[in-house]
């Protein structure tokens, strides 16, 4: 328990302004940031000497659809030396759905930001490939968000040619 | 029979191969090469396309392709009840069904806030270890077929295919076993069950050291590895490797110990780790956790506690199939639960479990409805791969072989 | 021994060309393991020691499609996979087979999703379709027998007007 109030601690010091709300929820900590302090946010929590959050675990995002904050951009990152999971959000309030990329910090976050841009469309600006992940190139939907259907738009992915 | 067209004296190929533009013979020996491989290809274990650019039989950088095998997981897990999406489960690491079933279920009961009965938990983790064998079964043959040894594979589905059996009692089916449930497990291991395994393990050890045996007297398997595709420890950690691959690169963090789920924290293990972070490491420690493994099968035998295996929850796990015919509380209450839902509460969990290949994370957010407003399925092999291009850089052509397979990636998850 | 132990001088038999042929053929059946996903790891199941694909003459597994007559395609075919299998296909020589092995390569199987083809006979020749997710390895080796039983019935001058490999298809 101590050094969950560490982490709520030292980050309300240095980002008092930037911290929007901090929530445990079966015993998992996730912190809602402002999108603008990303970089810092994470550069923080990975230098520092008491917390050294060295791994980026995973990189996602959550379409709200209807709520006018259309994304949320989660970040499951891990501090070995103290056995803990944390969990960074960010709201994108509007159009075009940008936020910076964090592979500066956690090398790793490089192909979870291709794979959530894929899905979602969101961009991640100063990624140093942003590509599809999983989709071909030339598709031209984001096949996560929710206003795409579980099946698909007819012809949007060809299939092969068939030479007789 | 029709005259087949020839390239050499049918003229109009022949024009049209001089014309190709993209093919320029200026110099050969100076230009850098870049080649495709895969994703049809024994050596990339599934799906997996790499492009190499080559310089001579150096590999300059690597680019791997996914998503060859994207089955849209993610977007099917919003569409369907928590229920529904177990067997879905089974086919994210389809070498080790059965841990992938017990992380989903146990992602599911964070959420909900609820237990299975003791004897549940440790059937899920005997079910769990006897899938990690058979996991690291595939990886150590298919491993050693890549490099050369193609008896291995014969030897290591010899010994997988006891462990199918096993399943095929406990679950009812062999390979997809679908067998755990929210709250709980499909079945109660009968006396039999637990016989086929304590047999299996006791003829297992020898057959695990005449495996080794085969291999390490090989001088042709150990230069294959030894030294190859070395990764540091900052590396591993700073690209997110997680388990098998994590911990020969000498970081010593297993999720069974670090965040004890189930009952692994009343089971007395080792967690092997190595220091070289080369292939040859990364084969050594596939071995020792099979052993660890053994160990704790055993363990597990002597200590499975006698009750039931479904924890009495009426509104979040499933009624039992006999009483639902015969009485209208268990009637109801499956009604509900197959056609509503079990309606977790509004929030998100991260859950994650020690996989065969890593750290299988699932991700939920639920908005209080019986379907997952969202699920995320952190899969260990798509992070592992993440490394290739990095490891791959300055080494041989013929090592890229060893490499992946050292690295072990399961497309089916890495793709979802 | 069997029919050797009758043999007092040089013997010989008598049969068609047709007959002699297609038994041939169908005792050295070489598959194209196409192996995608789960099906894969049956699929290896099928060739191991205990059920043992080798009696039927069908254990030589070739990873390139010009020396290989079968194809199983064993595994969730989707429509980025799907251009691969149509080309591996089209590089096979003639004559040639195909197994669906599986629900998801017959006909989508439990992926109803936006990224799988709903069954492989949307772009390829189907000769026979396997049930299971994923079929048993006795089930798989059903297949082979069924097309075993298929090419039985060939007779050679069926295949005399296909070209051994459509260089114009190949090349795609």
């Amino acid at each position: 328990m101590q050094f969950k109030e560490l982490v709520t601690e030292k980050l309300k010091n240095q980002f008092s302004d930037s911290i929007v709300e901090v929530t445990d929820f079966r015993d998992d900590l996730s912190v809602l940031i402002k999108k603008e302090k990303i970089v810092e946010v994470a550069k923080f929590l990975k230098d520092d000497g008491d917390l050294q959050f060295a791994m980026c675990k995973d990189i996602t995002a959550i379409d709200w659809a209807t709520r006018k904050k259309r994304f949320t951009i989660v970040y499951q990152i891990f501090s070995l030396r103290n056995n803990f999971n944390l969990r960074i959000k960010a709201n994108l309030d509007e159009e075009p759905w940008q936020i910076e990329s964090v592979t500066s910090v956690w090398p790793g976050a490089n192909w979870y930001e291709r794979e959530t841009y894929d899905m979602y469309g969101v961009i991640f600006s100063n990624h140093p490939d942003l590509r599809r992940m999983y989709m071909p190139e030339g598709f031209q939907y984001h096949p996560l968000r929710k206003d795409f259907p579980v099946l698909g738009i007819p012809g949007s992915l060809p299939l092969p040619k068939v030479i007789k | 029979m029709e005259q087949r067209p020839n390239v050499y004296t049918d003229d109009k190929l022949y024009k049209r191969l001089l014309a190709d533009k993209d093919i320029t013979i200026d110099d050969a020996l100076e230009n850098e090469m870049v080649i495709n491989m895969g994703p049809q290809h024994p050596a990339t274990h599934g799906v997996l396309r790499l492009v190499l650019r080559l310089d001579g039989e150096t590999v300059l950088s690597v680019v791997p392709e996914l998503g060859y095998l994207h089955r849209g997981y993610e977007k099917m897990a919003e569409d369907m009840s928590y229920i529904e999406y177990i067997p879905h489960t089974d086919r994210l690491d389809y070498t080790a069904t059965l841990c992938n079933n017990v992380a989903y279920v146990l992602a599911v009961e964070k959420l909900l806030g609820i237990e299975a009965p003791k004897r549940a938990q440790y059937i899920r983790m005997m079910a769990a270890e006897l899938s990690r064998i058979a996991a690291h079964m595939v990886a150590i043959g298919t491993y050693a077929m890549d490099v050369g040894a193609v008896t291995m594979v014969m030897w290591t589905f010899r010994e997988r295919e006891k462990i199918q059996e096993i399943f095929d009692k406990l679950a009812g089916a062999r390979f997809t076993t679908s067998y755990t449930r929210i709250g709980g497990v499909g079945a109660d291991a009968d006396s039999e069950v637990l016989k086929m395994v304590k047999d299996f393990l006791d003829q297992f050890h020898s057959s695990l050291d005449e495996m080794d045996k085969l291999l390490l007297g090989n001088r042709i398997f150990i230069e294959r590895l030894e030294g190859i595709g070395v990764i540091s420890k900052e590396d591993a950690v700073a690209l997110g490797l997680t388990g098998p691959n994590l911990r020969s690169a000498g970081v010593e963090y297993d999720i069974r110990r670090a965040k004890p789920y189930l009952f692994y924290n009343e089971i007395d293990f080792k967690i092997p780790t190595y220091a070289e972070g080369d292939c040859l490491a990364r084969y050594f420690i596939r071995g020792d956790e099979v052993r660890e493994s053994v160990k704790i099968l055993y363990q597990v035998l002597d200590k499975m506690p006698q009750g039931e295996v479904m924890a009495n929850n009426p509104k979040h796990v499933l009624p039992h199939k006999t009483e639902i015919y015969s009485k209208m509380e268990e009637l109801i209450h499956d009604f509900m639960i197959i056609n509503y839902g079990i309606n977790p509460p509004v929030g998100d969990v991260y859950f994650s479990a020690e996989n065969p290949k890593g750290e299988l994370g699932f991700y939920i957010v639920s908005n209080g409805t019986g379907q997952p407003w969202k699920m995320k399925i952190r899969s260990p092999s798509f992070c592992n791969l993440q490394a290739l291009s990095k490891i791959c850089k300055g080494a041989m052509i013929s090592d890229v072989i060893a490499i992946i397979g050292s690295l072990d990636p399961v497309m089916g998850e890495a793709d979802k | 021994m069997g029919l050797e132990a009758k043999l007092n001088k040089d013997g010989f038999v008598t049969t068609t060309l047709d007959a002699i042929i297609a038994w041939a053929r169908k005792s050295s059946v070489w598959p194209m393991p196409m192996g995608i996903s789960c099906c894969a790891i049956e699929m290896i199941s099928a060739a191991d020691p205990k059920y043992d694909l080798a009696r039927f003459g069908s254990e030589v597994m070739r990873f390139t499609p010009r020396q290989c007559d079968l194809m199983i395609v064993a595994g969730t075919v989707t429509y980025k996979m799907a251009q691969v299998v149509r080309r591996i296909y089209d590089q096979m020589p003639e004559p040639k087979w195909v197994i669906a092995m599986g629900a998801c390569t017959s006909s989508g199987g439990m992926y109803r999703s936006y990224n799988v083809v709903q069954g492989i006979d949307q772009f390829l020749p189907v000769d026979v379709y396997t049930a299971g997710c994923p079929p048993r390895p006795e089930n798989l080796i059903n297949a082979v027998m069924t097309i075993q039983q298929k090419i039985s019935k060939t007779k050679a001058r069926d295949f005399q007007d296909i070209p051994l490999l459509n260089l114009e298809t190949a090349k795609n």
